[in-house]
């Protein structure tokens, strides 16, 4: 302590669901709700291991999983009382939720924790999309979800979707468009489906038993939701979100502006002075270190110049607003436009990339090329 | 005259099928003549070379002197001499049979006899060896020694009523093998007090003695200070060391008619030194050199480059090391439009071939981009000139050509009677030629084609295996050239052809190879910003065309804090796969690419 403040994002990582979902690769625990008191403890710990070490300032709050409201909704509210007082007066601080795990009363419990964004997990409209993903709520589930937030007061909710599923049509994706904005929802991420290796659909693709878009379908949807939120006042503000005027989320801002972050919860990444480190996956081993007043880092690599540099190009260039050069030249003592000369005009040539008001942009091509474009800057 | 000497001296090599157990059973024979301690042995100490070992034979000899006490209670010394196994070390083979009087042929009892085995009989024949049968793997349960017995007298016709049956894995029987060698194999029978001449049967570079060849004194004596000349290219050098091969050198002053040892010179150059040539005294010379020299050609060519043109220095660094102890490779440099600065390279055969890049790859650590093999074709131009290509981007327009010749081999595959059609079909294909079919018994046949070698060389020997289960063997031999009716076939990206895809084919079967030549290159290419066009052409005559469809969509959805160190993975992964590709003019080639017409199956 004594120690000068450090404003931080801070990710608490809430690994256990009701069931895994089929897309699904995050480190998440189905059915093992029963350790969450255990977990929480050395949650907690963890915590309290870092704020007695560090004078941490938490500028945003992102609880995430997982699930985090499918274990006991006191449990939330440990931890929100374990980092109050470290939270920053008008912080963002956002929860993530699936629909059928939160009742109206969880809802009212949560935002009087101060938790002031809710982020629903949707990712389709249709029954039958969400049946084989996996996926155990209905629409109803989300409905109720969603309208009791709004009464409990969450006046910030995002929802997340999926394009690009098995079966899908370009009619089923712009319904479930059609049906979030009418919500009046505040974010949308629409994300494209990722085939992870070792998740459910992963195998049944490799099986032959999915039918997928292919990429022309995949970036027709891509446009269709560009196109539909944006005309219906949603801003695209990063390859995959569109939130309304202010309402971007301000916690993955600080991952995009590659900013400093601390992660808690078993498998959480942490960037902080320059180095990268994360915990350990697996629940009992995060859970047996915290108890014997062990940190419970798996594992850590100091970032070189070089490597931050390209990590703080690729993940601007995720954004609209891309990549603020006088930014980068102060911060690293370099000039952007000498060091990635040729990058630049190949780029450029290529129609992938331009520059307005001194900031390094993707193209809409850029955007459905961004890994090549982001892979000539490393 | 032999002296009582040489009645005591036996020179033999052994002769067998890759996997019969030619390496197990010298190694037994090393062990129970106790010249290395069977703790101190490496499993099988004359293949030396990893690589060697992984592929189970032998490419560099080695040879090895043993000294066995016989039941008859005198003593003996025996000369084993290694033989590469492999059909493009015909000519290596050859020269080491011809310092033996004999030769130890080991038959698997499981598999009997094989092509290979039999081109090697049929090379200790011509060299006058007497053969002592050995059937080995007797300790197997599908063993049928007496199956193979038959198997022996029936197709070499060779007395195989007294062979040993042994199991060199188990050591079963080893003493009868050694005391078969001294009754059966003729002892040297050299003159002493005529002038010098032996044989060179290997070499390899030292780097303190400078070239080591390994010799058979047939007639004379070679000792230390004495000038000796190799009599291929009347070279003259000062002994500088004699000895025999234990199997490391062991100097012994001098060496006489009927020894088998090394002798070192202070020769700096692998090349001076021919195998099969004959050294003499230079001061008291043999009148006649011994017979079956010769220089050793090349068969087989192709382009090696660097995957990275700063590694250019690197790769010719690696190859003249790896020449110093292989004459057999050629190399000289060239260039490519696509690949940038490489060499061309020509070996024995394939497995030479194989061989060279794999240690370039192991030994010196370089990634190579490797072009089609290819053979040498002879051209007669319209005005007359003649010249030799074995990169087809030297080859003159078509309009300057009168004729072109391409070499054809003897090919002889031996086979079980039921693979008999599908080999038949798979040589119909390959444009070869039948010439005669035998049956060695029932159950066996030996079929003889003659086959353009520009057809084996991509993937005979993969197309016949997986025909026949792995169970019809083969070999080779150059026949000559004959006319041909070739044409070269460009292959052209984005519109622009790339030399280092080009290829020579015959006439007839350039539709379906550059068909099939389109359609390897659509799988092998990635999908880039734009669309590709894949072309196969004869000159300006589009034959086949295919199209990379832009890339669409190369773009991670989600990247957050606990994937970014994830996705920076895939990203650097990505950027490495784009640094191992060849820029050729607007389109990038993974190195696959140049190796695909190697994989076009038909």
């Amino acid at each position: 302590m004594g120690e000068k403040m450090k404003e931080v994002g801070l990710y608490i990582h809430i690994p256990f669901c009701r069931s895994k979902c089929l897309y699904c690769d995050f480190n998440s625990y189905p059915c093992r709700e029963d350790d969450a008191p255990e977990y929480t403890e050395a949650l907690l710990r963890e915590l309290h291991a870092y704020q007695e070490r560090y004078n941490f300032v938490y500028k945003t709050v992102f609880i995430g999983g997982g699930t985090p409201t499918v274990i006991n909704c006191r449990l939330i509210g440990e931890i929100m009382d374990k980092i109050a007082p470290r939270i920053k007066a008008g912080a963002e601080i956002s929860m993530e939720s699936n629909p059928g795990t939160v009742t109206f009363d969880t809802l009212k419990y949560y935002r009087s924790l101060g938790i002031k964004r809710l982020s629903i997990g949707l990712q389709a409209w249709q029954a039958e999309l969400l049946g084989e993903l996996g996926r155990i709520h209905t629409t109803e589930d989300f409905l109720n979800a969603y309208n009791w937030a709004r009464e409990s007061g969450f006046d910030n909710i995002n929802t997340d979707l999926i394009f690009a599923l098995p079966n899908q049509t370009t009619d089923m994706w712009k319904e479930t468009l059609d049906k979030v904005v009418s919500l009046g929802v505040d974010h949308i991420s629409c994300y494209s489906l990722i085939l992870e290796e070792g998740t459910g659909l992963y195998r049944l693709y490799k099986e032959g038993k999915l039918q997928l878009p292919d990429e022309e379908l995949d970036r027709e949807m891509y446009r269709i939701a560009v196109d539909t939120l944006g005309s219906n006042g949603y801003l695209q503000y990063e390859i995959s979100n569109f939130a309304r005027k202010n309402m971007e989320c301000r916690h993955n801002l600080v991952y995009w502006r590659n900013e400093e972050y601390l992660g808690v919860g078993a498998g959480s990444h942490s960037k902080l002075e320059g180095k990268r480190f994360w915990n350990y996956k697996d629940i009992n081993r995060y859970i047996s270190l915290a108890a014997e007043g062990k940190l419970p880092v798996e594992g850590q690599e100091e970032l070189s110049a070089d490597e931050d540099m390209w990590e703080t190009i690729f993940l601007a260039l995720r954004l609209n607003e891309g990549l603020d050069m006088a930014g980068f030249n102060s911060k690293y003592g370099v000039d952007f436009r000498t060091r990635y000369g040729s990058q630049l005009k190949k780029l450029a040539a290529q129609g992938l990339v331009f520059i307005e008001s001194d900031r390094l942009k993707l193209t809409k091509k850029g955007i459905d090329l961004s890994n090549s474009v982001f892979v000539e800057f490393a | 005259m032999a002296g009582d000497r040489q009645k005591h001296i036996r020179n033999f090599c052994i002769i067998a099928h890759i996997d019969h157990g030619k390496s197990t059973l010298a190694d037994r024979l090393i062990e129970k003549t106790g010249v290395i301690s069977a703790r101190d042995m490496e499993e099988q100490v004359l293949d030396n070379m990893a690589l060697e070992r992984e592929r189970g034979i032998t490419i560099k000899l080695q040879s090895v002197k043993l000294e066995y006490t016989a039941q008859d209670g005198q003593e003996y010394v025996l000369n084993l001499i290694d033989t590469p196994g492999h059909v493009d070390f015909t000519y290596e083979v050859s020269r080491s049979l011809a310092a033996c009087e004999g030769a130890v042929l080991v038959v698997d009892a499981t598999q009997g006899i094989e092509a290979q085995t039999l081109a090697n009989v049929y090379l200790a024949l011509d060299n006058n060896l007497e053969l002592y049968p050995v059937i080995n793997k007797i300790d197997l349960p599908s063993a049928d020694p007496e199956f193979v017995k038959k198997e022996i007298e029936d197709i070499i016709g060779l007395d195989a009523s007294d062979a040993a049956l042994i199991s060199a894995k188990e050591g079963l029987n080893i003493e009868e093998v050694l005391e078969g060698i001294v009754k059966y194999i003729p002892h040297p029978a050299g003159d002493e007090d005529k002038p010098l001449k032996a044989l060179i049967f290997d070499s390899f570079y030292d780097s303190y003695k400078g070239v080591i060849a390994y010799i058979r004194v047939v007639d004379g004596v070679l000792k230390p200070g004495m000038n000796m000349r190799m009599m291929s290219n009347n070279k003259e050098y000062e002994v500088v060391e004699a000895g025999t091969l234990k199997p490391w050198l062991n100097p012994t002053g001098l060496l006489m008619a009927g020894d088998v040892g090394y002798v070192t010179a202070s020769i700096k150059n692998v090349k001076d030194v021919h195998v099969g040539d004959t050294i003499t005294d230079a001061d008291n010379p043999c009148k006649e050199a011994l017979p079956g020299y010769r220089k050793v050609t090349s068969m087989v060519y192709c382009g090696i480059y660097p995957a990275d043109g700063a590694d250019y220095e690197n790769l010719k660094d690696a190859l003249e090391k790896l020449q110093l102890n292989d004459a057999a490779l050629l190399f000289e440099p060239e260039t490519s439009v696509a690949l940038g600065f490489g060499f061309r390279c020509g070996f024995l055969g394939l497995l030479h071939m194989e061989i060279i890049q794999e240690r370039l790859e192991r030994e010196y650590n370089l990634d190579l981009v490797t072009t089609a093999p290819s053979v040498i074709y002879h051209i007669t131009k319209t005005n007359g000139e003649k010249l030799e290509v074995s990169n087809p981007t030297n080859l003159p327009v078509p309009q300057e050509i009168e004729y072109m010749e391409e070499p054809i081999v003897k090919a002889t595959i031996m086979t079980p009677t039921e693979y008999v059609g599908a080999i038949m079909e798979l040589c119909q294909n390959r444009r070869g030629t039948f010439r005669d079919m035998q049956y060695m018994e029932e159950k066996r046949a030996i079929l003889n084609y003659d086959l353009p070698l520009n057809e084996i060389i991509y993937d005979f020997f993969d197309a016949l295996k997986s025909r026949t289960k792995g169970y019809a063997s083969f070999d080779y031999e150059l026949k000559g050239y004959e006319r041909s009716d070739l044409v070269k076939l460009d292959i052209l990206l984005n519109t622009e052809a790339v030399d280092a895809l080009s290829f020579i084919v015959h006439k007839d079967k350039a539709y379906a190879r550059g068909r099939s030549m389109a359609e390897k290159l659509k799988e092998v290419i990635p999908r880039q910003m734009f669309e590709i066009p894949i072309q196969a052409a004869i000159g300006t005559k589009i034959i086949a065309r295919e199209t990379v469809k832009a890339l669409r969509k190369d773009v991670l959805a989600k990247c957050y804090g606990g994937d970014i160190s994830r996705k920076k993975k895939l990203l650097e992964k990505q950027k490495e796969g784009k640094r191992r590709m060849r820029q050729v003019g607007s389109v990038e080639l993974p190195q696959e690419a140049f190796m695909s017409v190697l994989k076009l199956d038909d």
